[in-house]
């Protein structure tokens, strides 16, 4: 049976590791290969790996990040942040990057995902979709959350989805940072809604919240940043738990 | 060891390469004819399009080489269903090595995703390839059509029905799964690729 994926995630700024806590206040938190190795010794299944430098400088020093991961890493990992263009993502999956994640360049100009997924593959295209939810709904943010855009969430679920992209991974703004537990019903609306798989991000706190989103938010995979690098949750403990919950995981 | 990797018009080919190095192989990256010819083992790696790879091969007469190689072939992922005898995808005719045929996977329920992407685990393997290997293990895999079971089937998976994750015959190995994106399993196949005997 398909395994459920657990997946860490590094926020990178300037070749080091750093974790926001609902996007603002970083923390430093180690070196981004050898945390990477780390995590895929004690048993993740992925890594995500995101640019959060604006520089052109900062571009390089990230390509040069991915090329280490690579020669260094044996499980696949995406890598994210400041993907604008075909060109981009040229550059990231040359340097060794198994999978981009693009965001709010998809959402600007939603061709991206089928210019990704007619040159390099679906399997290549995770679209990350941060969205926050108000009386009038489920809505995407643009820009690590700082802008609205008005997009419904499910409505552009289903056309990233329908573009080809190979991924979902959705965050949901009001739960990332605070370790309450995932969009849980959001989540499981989403799987019904599109037929590619649903990576849960946002609010990771507990070893339950996994479990959770695996059977109530019906998640194909969970991710989770902080809780991983400040050791509050250790991977094999996570994969024990859950698969005394039933739930099938790679150990 | 000289190990040479097929060089095509498929995607993950650093990948194998990293993989390589990390067991302390150099390996050459060609698509020359004699130098593949020459290599102790050859690598058939990929990700992409079956009839578009497939023309690739034929344009520089590689589908010819990749057949007539006496020492250990692996081909891996979409390197595996272009060694079989005909795919599905893009209604294309392949190498021929295995006498199997590509399917397209097809969803049993709303919770079955095409492609399959994700780890899942090999059962009854029968290889040398899985020397050593005692209970199911888990590995990579990233893809949408698949090989059915069939008599040079090596190892097992299930997904939406079982099918061949690996095949094996005379001198020729593959796996649809990602030994190189596999993890420490990953890196006991490929080490066991390495040093078979035949």
């Amino acid at each position: 049976m398909l395994a459920k994926r657990i997946v860490p995630c590094l926020d990178i700024k300037d070749g080091q590791t750093v974790k926001g806590t609902n996007f603002v206040n970083l923390r430093q938190a180690g070196d981004p290969v050898e945390l990477g190795q780390a995590y895929s010794q004690q048993g993740a299944d992925e890594l995500v790996y995101l640019d959060i430098t604006a520089s052109h400088e900062g571009r390089k020093t990230f390509t040069d990040l991915v090329r280490r991961i690579a020669a260094t890493i044996n499980i696949p990992f995406t890598v994210g942040g400041g993907i604008n263009e075909l060109s981009d993502v040229d550059r990231l999956l040359s340097a060794g990057a198994d999978k981009v994640s693009i965001n709010s360049a998809a959402l600007r100009r939603p061709e991206l995902i089928d210019e990704i997924a007619g040159h390099f593959g679906s399997q290549v295209c995770v679209v990350a979709i941060d969205a926050k939810q108000t009386e009038a709904g489920w809505h995407c943010y643009l820009n690590g959350g700082r802008i609205p855009t008005g997009r419904g969430l499910f409505e552009w679920a289903r056309e990233v989805n329908d573009r080809g992209a190979g991924e979902i991974l959705f965050t949901s703004m009001d739960h990332d940072g605070v370790k309450t537990g995932f969009a849980n019903e959001a989540l499981a609306r989403l799987a019904d809604e599109v037929s590619i798989p649903v990576i849960a991000s946002g609010g990771a706190g507990t070893m339950e919240h996994f479990r959770d989103a695996f059977l109530l938010g019906k998640a194909d995979a969970a991710l989770a940043a902080s809780v991983f690098h400040f050791g509050e949750i250790g991977i094999p403990e996570l994969k024990s738990y859950l698969c005394t919950q039933g739930i099938e995981v790679r150990r | 060891m000289n190990v040479a990797i097929v060089k095509y018009n498929a995607g993950n080919i650093c990948s194998v390469v990293n993989a390589m190095r990390r067991l302390g192989v150099e390996p050459l990256v060609t698509d020359e004819p004699e130098k593949l010819m020459a290599a102790d083992r050859v690598i058939f790696p990929g990700q992409g399009e079956a009839s578009s790879t497939m023309a690739y091969l034929r344009e520089r007469g590689l589908d010819e080489v990749i057949r007539s190689l006496r020492q250990p072939v692996l081909g891996i992922c979409i390197g595996m269903q272009l060694m079989c005898r005909h795919s599905e995808e893009g209604d294309t005719e392949c190498l021929g090595i295995f006498d199997a045929e590509v399917k397209r996977f097809r969803p049993q329920c709303h919770a079955d995703k095409v492609p399959q992407m994700g780890w899942n685990t090999i059962v009854d393997t029968r290889s040398q390839l899985f020397k050593g290997f005692r209970q199911p293990e888990y590995v990579y895999f990233v893809h949408s059509y698949y090989v059915p079971m069939n008599e040079h089937t090596a190892a097992c998976t299930e997904y939406t029905r079982p099918y061949s994750s690996a095949l094996h015959k005379d001198n020729f190995y593959a796996t649809q799964f990602h030994p190189e994106k596999s993890g420490q399993v990953g890196e006991r196949i490929l080490q066991n690729f390495l040093d078979l005997t035949l």
